[in-house]
């Protein structure tokens, strides 16, 4: 009992590590209508920017001030070269474009700092918490429980700015109809350079906490196909959802890791999100928190 | 001057149905394969063979096939690898356990292989649509590969899932020389180009079409919805899993499940979005610009190395490609959503008035 | 009004039908007939529930009440490929013309459910595929010809003006050779000429190929001229059902269109 409850706090706690990767996609997919694909690649720029300054003896603070200062700066710099030119065009383009934008990032990102891989230290050690160890013999770790309290404030702060503040309706329009926003008068360049510089965000913090569980490597870009079935379950436009979705994820995942894998062979990760999230379409085709699309003849 | 339509009047609907109703693009065509068939072979060597011509044939077959589900019928895929890793697997277990069956019969099958393996992780597109339905492809893409590799049966229990393609024997003579796989690659690829072509110039690719731009009105009219997207998925995953079979018998020789990965899966994916959604051509000349752009780009950089004496690390090379190809792929979309495809055919309305400016 | 033709037996009936989504109610207990050979009129207010109607005929929705008999059978609901199986063809208000393709090919569409060569074939193309191709070829050219857009066969339909898309889409639905014709609005956004070429034609098709049609229309001038029944509806429910003369001159169908209180 005790092990499976490890488990599930497991899971849920890495859940919350890709809801973290997820909340970028979901931020730009409700400002912009665009499917990032290129989310998981601005968190391995950002993770390796750091980390290459911290090494060359940047002071921390310091070299997370100027890596935000970066992804902002990336963040308009798509905006401007990339989705500027691709106004109006079918979301279809805009997630390929996306795709090459991966490309783009991943060849800069090793072309600027190299391929080695970088271990990241945040000052958290990955042990379990004593005294709930002694009590229950339950093994959490105290870096997870950090991770999850981040994430969990993020997650708040963006679903207050969406809902409550002028900016957030701007995005919702925006992403609802690009045309009618530029024709209400809603300034779509800033509004989109404000997203992605958010994403970026978001991105970095995301970077930081996947690079100190996992060392910064180039694995990081694959993040992107982590949390694509979070997303499938938490609906692409909801940020509640996203942790939702990553709470679910993550623990079948682990679940089905340690209970099932075993069975069949092993290595069941690489699937068993997808067709958990395959499964979970059929019956609601628009996510747990999504919207209905309803087509009008 | 040399491009006019002037004089070439069609008579018949027949004749107005023709893939090729301009005469000088028949001859060009007709060039165009007697070259490929008779002169290459005379002249190319094993590097061109089996580096460049082959592959590319062989990721053209999956182009189009991808192209078929993508372009024509609008059901985005990314589990185009795992359909050639159907193939290529079923092709070496149907040539080994029934080693009475000639190879392109192996192929056949394996190709039907991949097509039942399409038609079941199709199913999804019935209720999903646009990225859901991706992400439907990218289940079916990874559950293939770890299928693969765990099921020992697979790959006849060799470790790590490798296979080696077997001897590929025609009527009595043995293609194994790297001019006869390009060949015999060229003639199942051109074969099947053709039949692609009929195909969606006839209802098959209408209805496709039709299901791609507005789904409710093609129901309206009489197309049947779950019967097209199927159709759709049946025929792609075909041509992919013979694609693949090709892949492991005429050009590899060895491959394991990893040689099907989601890399592969997004390279034919920029060969339909370069080449052109919905095009047949496209599909070729999208494969022919990714085959080609490693290549180009290495001889670039060697060059560059000669003029200014520096030496370019093979990871350097490797990460400006990555860009370079990013870069490409968006650029094309910004300036030309449609393809080379699109590309080729301004090219002819220009060469119609050339020289004249109009 | 039209002088009198060869109008037969009803071929459509609706009754009772009721459809609702979720809280809003769309139609309230519809009742009607269509006879054969005959232009039956639609009209009322916006939000009457008129394309509702339309695709309740079609297929397209499910009413919650009410049966559909056509052509003497009767049922609840039928799914818009048997509707179209059973040769009932429609336009839409919006225009439902497939984009990627080109006119030629979208009016191609509308023969689908008379061809049959498999795919196989078709992937062989000469033989019964071809012959099939080049048959319907023949029947889509007379339609062709009939709605006079013989020089924009093969332009993209995207790229043609709204007047002429409509055109396109009445030839789409024409070429299935149906015998219940739905129009919605086959004449919004016109100018006055290109009204005057539309209202030509749809009675080209009902005097020439005997089809009967409905037809969801607001200008009062077009229904009065070409229809031979008007059916009115307002919010959902029928106020009247007659010939033009008499559903001019119904107090209930004034009152609707002034706007008097509910």
């Amino acid at each position: 009992m005790a092990f499976f409850i490890e488990v599930l706090a497991g899971g849920l706690l890495a859940g919350v590590m890709y809801s973290l990767v997820a909340l970028g996609f979901v931020l730009i997919y409700k400002a912009s209508g665009v499917f990032n694909f290129a989310q998981g690649a601005m968190v391995f720029f950002a993770a390796l920017t750091f980390v290459s300054l911290v090494e060359r003896g940047v002071d921390f603070w310091l070299a997370f001030l100027i890596t935000l200062a970066v992804m902002v700066g990336l963040g308009i710099a798509i905006e401007r070269v990339m989705l500027r030119p691709l106004v109006n065009q079918p979301p279809i383009t805009l997630f390929m474009a996306t795709i090459g934008l991966t490309f783009v990032l991943e060849g800069l990102s090793q072309l600027t700092w190299g391929s080695q891989p970088h271990g990241l230290e945040l000052g958290l050690p990955d042990v379990p918490f004593e005294w709930l160890a002694a009590k229950t013999n339950i093994n959490i770790s105290q870096f997870d429980l950090f991770a999850a309290l981040t994430a969990g404030v993020l997650v708040a702060a963006l679903a207050v700015f969406f809902q409550k503040t002028r900016i957030g309706r701007a995005l919702r329009a925006v992403a609802d109809d690009h045309q009618a926003a530029l024709a209400v008068g809603i300034p779509l360049q800033q509004i989109w350079a404000i997203v992605w510089a958010v994403a970026g965000f978001v991105a970095l913090v995301a970077g930081l906490m996947w690079g100190a569980r996992n060392g910064v490597q180039y694995a990081l870009t694959f993040l992107a196909l982590k949390a694509l079935p979070v997303l499938i379950l938490g609906g692409f436009e909801s940020v509640p959802g996203a942790i939702v979705g990553g709470l679910i994820i993550g623990a079948s995942e682990k679940l089905a890791e340690v209970y099932l894998g075993p069975h069949v062979g092993g290595g069941i990760e690489s699937w068993f999100p997808y067709v958990l999230a395959l499964a979970f379409l059929l019956v609601r085709p628009q996510g747990l928190f999504g919207e209905k699309i309803i087509e009008r003849v | 001057m040399l491009y006019r339509e002037a004089g070439q009047f069609k008579s018949t609907y027949a004749e107005d149905q023709q893939i090729f109703p301009i005469r000088q693009d028949r001859i060009g065509v007709a060039i165009l394969l007697a070259l490929a068939f008779v002169m290459v072979p005379l002249v190319a060597n094993e590097y061109w063979f089996s580096a460049i011509l082959t592959p590319f044939l062989v990721l053209s077959l999956a182009t189009l096939g991808l192209n078929i589900l993508t372009g024509y019928a609008g059901q985005l895929s990314l589990g185009t690898g795992a359909f050639m890793a159907v193939g290529a697997f079923m092709a070496y277990n149907f040539a080994l356990r029934l080693p009475w069956m000639p190879v392109l019969g192996s192929f056949v099958l394996a190709g039907l292989c991949a097509a039942a393996v399409g038609i079941a992780f199709g199913l999804p597109s019935l209720r999903i649509k646009g990225f859901y339905l991706a992400v439907a492809t990218l289940a079916c893409q990874f559950f293939v590969l770890w299928a693969l590799q765990k099921i020992g049966w697979f790959s006849n229990h060799s470790a790590s899932g490798v296979i080696t393609a077997q001897r590929i024997e025609i009527l009595g003579y043995t293609v194994d020389s790297p001019a006869a796989k390009y060949l015999l690659t060229l003639a199942i690829v051109s074969v099947l180009a053709l039949a692609a072509k009929n195909l969606m110039r006839s209802e098959t690719g209408r209805s496709f079409m039709a299901v791609r731009d507005m789904d409710v009105a093609a129901s309206v009219i009489g197309i049947r919805i779950m019967h097209t997207k199927l159709l759709a998925f049946a025929i792609s995953s075909f041509y992919c899993g013979v694609a693949g079979a090709l892949y492991a018998f005429c050009y590899l020789g060895t491959v394991e499940p990893e040689a099907f990965d989601l890399d592969l899966s997004f390279r034919v994916l920029f060969m339909v979005i370069i080449g052109g959604v919905g095009s047949i051509l496209g599909s070729f000349l999208g494969a022919a610009f990714i085959t080609l752009l490693p290549i180009f780009l290495n001889l670039a950089s060697e060059a560059i190395a000669h003029a200014f004496d520096v030496q370019i690390s093979h990871a350097i090379q490797s990460n400006v490609e990555l860009i370079i190809f990013g870069g490409l792929i968006i650029f094309f979309l910004i300036v030309e959503p449609q393809g080379l495809a699109r590309l080729w055919q301004i090219g002819k309305e220009k060469l119609r008035l050339w020289p004249f400016p109009h | 009004m039209r002088p009198e033709r060869n109008i037969g037996a009803p071929i459509l009936l609706v009754n009772g039908v009721s459809l609702a989504f979720g809280g809003v109610r769309a139609l309230h207990e519809v009742s009607f007939d269509v006879r054969e050979h005959e232009v039956r009129a639609i009209i009322g207010p916006n939000g009457a529930g008129k394309s509702s109607l339309l695709n309740v005929i079609n297929g397209v929705y499910r009413p919650q009440q009410g049966t559909i008999t056509f052509k003497a059978k009767t049922r609840h609901d039928m799914d818009p490929h048997e509707a179209a199986a059973q040769g009932i063809a429609r336009t839409f208000q919006n225009i439902a013309l497939f984009r990627g393709m080109t006119v030629l090919d979208n009016i191609m569409t509308g023969r689908s459910l008379k061809m049959s060569a498999s795919f196989l074939a078709q992937a062989l193309w000469f033989g019964p595929a071809q012959r099939e191709e080049l048959e319907n070829r023949r029947k889509v050219e007379e339609v062709i010809d009939f709605l006079e857009i013989q020089h924009v066969r093969r332009v993209p339909v995207g790229r043609l003006p709204y007047g002429l898309q409509k055109r396109v889409e009445l030839a789409r639905a024409l070429a299935a050779e149906p015998d219940l014709l739905l129009l919605d609005e086959p004449m919004s956004g016109m100018n006055l000429e290109e009204k005057q070429d539309m209202c030509r034609f749809v009675l080209d098709v009902n005097d020439q190929y005997g089809t009967t049609i409905v037809l969801i229309e607001h200008d009062m001038g077009v229904v009065m001229d070409i229809s031979d029944r008007v059916l009115v509806l307002d919010y959902g429910r029928q106020i009247a059902d007659g010939t033009p003369d008499e559903v001019r001159c119904d107090q209930a169908v004034i009152d609707a269109y002034l706007g008097v209180a509910h």
